[in-house]
């Protein structure tokens, strides 16, 4: 069975990767998350990054696509792929922290560059920071420690948080805590995919709290704010991007109306980079970008932008000019720490109604120039 | 924890617990009856839950996408059993969950290709928004009230089935002796396929009006299954009045675990271990619950003697 499926998985990646290159071009692998229940933000990611290649009208820059099913071992073994037989010039695309876990510390070691889309665990920011890694999106505790600074400055006192029992769970509440001054009013961990929270909204109308904090990616958001805005409970929520993009309030509704959450994206921002970005990409796919698809638009720019200055076969030309950063980012000002993970403003969105649904809009900044923990531990 | 916190708390296991009566039910009845594990209820309830939310957005109104999401169900169930599960009733059970299992990924695959991996968008109907006031000063969400009402009104709808129709007496003829039913010149093909649309249709009422309150998505019905699983092998497997105790016992214990354990080790441990330590225990509960009553009575509570 498993020799039937490695080899019908061969077959389609040597129909897929059959196109011959040039010396002078520049070959990029993507793997990323098509398909399955986390497949928006792939499909965002990739919808951005492409957008901005289209954009560039370089033909001598090829782009390698394969689905990882976000699955860790089809990531590893689709990334052995592109570096041994493809040789490709540098790896992006994955979303999940822990494929790429799997994927990039030896990616890296073999003198690939790796440009992270999405996924920023702690290891990678610190402990395990390499010359050839960059993360173009964020550290992972970034948007929940400056939304842990936005509720302190807000005023709020006794909050109520919540995150499902997991790793990304545990680092989201840890990283609110190491901003946030008030008291917590219960600290609560969630099974990783419960969709009922009946019993947790219940405790959170008995505890007094001022306001509660949530991380619940994916469809367990979509339940629990539902529920929540049909309990009755009127305790104003806050919670990361991650909980609050375009497509998860789509399918919650108006129930996401006043709801507050941070990101170092919104497609209101005002610069012109990020109009540009928004409205081809309304155009191109007639919807509107997540920050998913900024984050793969801006590190599709930064490889373009680096490669006005070197070939990446210059690998230590190539590295300095990834590190100057010096392309105009929808984010608006964006440069990297030493860690080479990004140091930038996390801005604080509201969900408001808008046509027929609800939409994110821009309200402010929560921490200006924000830069990871995770700095000290990079010994770069 | 206060009185009136309790309260809600335990209202709350009885919804989960009628949800899980209504996945268990048909679950029990088809394995009962016919003999037949059934991997693949999962997916009715994930077709009753599509297309609720496909025909509420279409017209508008949740009680028309309600009825037609409870008959697709029974439909799309009734047309498996025909084309597939029929095969397999001589099988082992072997044959039966690898059939089964395959019918997931078909129907998963398949929902997918129709509607996109995006979440579709399902909301409770105005006039069961909002929250009523109860004794005790708890104040309950109305669509969750009204959730427990229709459990309660199907347990005693699918009693008076059993024990006063003509097709209940088959349905019983059939659990307790195959043959000599189907000897007696009953069309047992037809008892089979009705029982099994029945099972359907409920399964896709419960994937319909929970739909409404969590999302719509790829994959919602496996987690539920397994559940019910659990609720039919504590209850005993093919026993409705089981499945019935089996479901409210795994609600309520299931809600209270998770609400309760956290705060009991918050009493020796540190606040933020004790939430962790807490939740993972409360995750399994309903799983120890099950070992339990499974060292007293291996057959379940409510054990059918075959």
């Amino acid at each position: 069975m498993k020799k039937v499926m490695n080899a019908g998985l061969g077959l389609l990646m040597a129909t897929a990767i059959a196109a011959p290159t040039q010396a002078e071009n520049v070959k990029i692998g993507m793997i990323t998350t098509l398909s399955g229940g986390g497949a928006h933000l792939g499909v965002d990611a990739r919808d951005g990054f492409m957008l901005a290649i289209e954009q560039a009208g370089r033909d001598d820059v090829e782009v390698l696509i394969q689905d990882d099913a976000q699955k860790p071992d089809v990531a590893k073994s689709l990334a052995d792929e592109f570096v041994q037989r493809e040789n490709v010039d540098i790896m992006t695309g994955i979303i999940w922290s822990n494929l790429a876990m799997a994927v990039i510390p030896s990616v890296v070691r073999q003198g690939t560059f790796y440009l992270s889309v999405n996924a920023g665990p702690s290891d990678l920011a610190g402990r395990l920071c390499h010359e050839n890694y960059f993360n173009v999106a964020w550290q992972n505790n970034s948007l929940h420690e400056a939304m842990g600074e936005y509720m302190s400055t807000e005023g709020f006192e006794n909050a109520f948080i919540l995150a499902p029992n997991y790793p990304a769970g545990t680092d989201a509440l840890e990283g609110f805590k190491a901003r946030y001054t008030g008291e917590l009013a219960n600290e609560v961990y969630t099974q990783l995919g419960q969709t009922d929270y009946a019993a947790e909204i219940a405790q959170i109308r008995a505890s007094g709290a001022d306001s509660v904090f949530y991380f619940l990616p994916g469809g367990m958001g979509i339940a629990f704010m539902k529920q929540y805005a049909g309990s009755g409970v009127d305790i104003p929520v806050y919670g990361p991007a991650f909980s609050f993009d375009e497509i998860i309030i789509g399918a919650i509704g108006d129930a996401a109306i006043g709801v507050r959450n941070t990101s170092q994206w919104a497609y209101d921002l005002d610069n012109a980079a990020n109009q540009t970005f928004v409205s081809s990409f309304r155009e191109k796919h007639g919807r509107t970008p997540t920050l998913y698809a900024s984050q793969g638009y801006d590190t599709a720019r930064l490889i373009l932008a680096a490669l006005e200055v070197a070939h990446p076969d210059d690998k230590d030309a190539f590295r300095e000019a990834l590190r100057a950063a010096d392309f105009d980012s929808v984010r608006g000002d964006f440069r990297f720490g030493t860690n080479h993970h990004p140091i930038q403003d996390i801005y604080v969105r509201e969900i408001v109604a808008s046509g027929d649904g609800v939409t994110n809009q821009l309200v402010g900044v929560a921490v200006e120039d924000m830069q990871d923990v995770y700095v000290d531990q990079c010994s770069m | 924890m206060t009185l009136s916190l309790l309260f809600e708390q335990l209202l709350n296991g009885l919804q989960l617990g009628t949800m899980l009566f209504l996945m268990a039910s048909g679950l029990t009845l088809v394995f009962g009856v016919m003999g037949l594990i059934n991997l693949a209820h999962g997916s009715f309830y994930m077709t009753g839950a599509f297309v609720t939310a496909w025909v509420t957005g279409t017209t508008g109104n949740f009680w028309v996408g309600l009825l037609a999401g409870t008959l697709a169900a029974a439909a799309v169930g009734a047309l498996v059993e025909f084309a597939v599960i029929r095969r397999l009733y001589h099988r082992d059970h072997l044959d039966q969950v690898l059939a089964t299992f395959a019918l997931i990924l078909i129907f998963s695959e398949g929902t997918r290709w129709l509607y996109g991996s995006s979440p579709l968008w399902l909301n409770v109907p105005d006039s069961l928004a909002g929250s009523v006031t109860l004794p005790f000063g708890v104040e309950y969400p109305l669509y969750r009230l009204a959730i427990i009402g229709m459990g309660i009104l199907i347990a005693i709808g699918l009693y008076l089935l059993i024990s006063r129709t003509r097709l209940g007496m088959r349905i019983r003829a059939g659990e307790n002796d195959r043959e000599m039913i189907g000897a007696l010149g009953v069309d047992i093909s037809t008892l089979y396929t009705l029982v099994f649309a029945l099972g359907a249709g409920l399964a896709g009422l419960a994937g319909a009006t929970i739909g409404a309150l969590q999302s719509v998505q790829v994959g919602m019905g496996e987690p539920v299954l397994i559940l019910a699983f659990v609720v039919i092998v504590i209850g005993g497997i093919g026993s409705i009045k089981g499945a019935l105790v089996g479901a409210l016992l795994v609600g309520v214990v299931d809600t209270l675990g998770r609400v309760l354990l956290p705060d009991v080790f918050k009493l020796f441990m540190e606040a933020s271990a004790a939430s962790g330590v807490g939740a993972a225990i409360a995750s399994m509960l309903i799983y120890i619950l099950m070992a339990i009553i499974l060292i007293f009575k291996p057959n379940g509570l409510f054990a059918v003697k075959h």
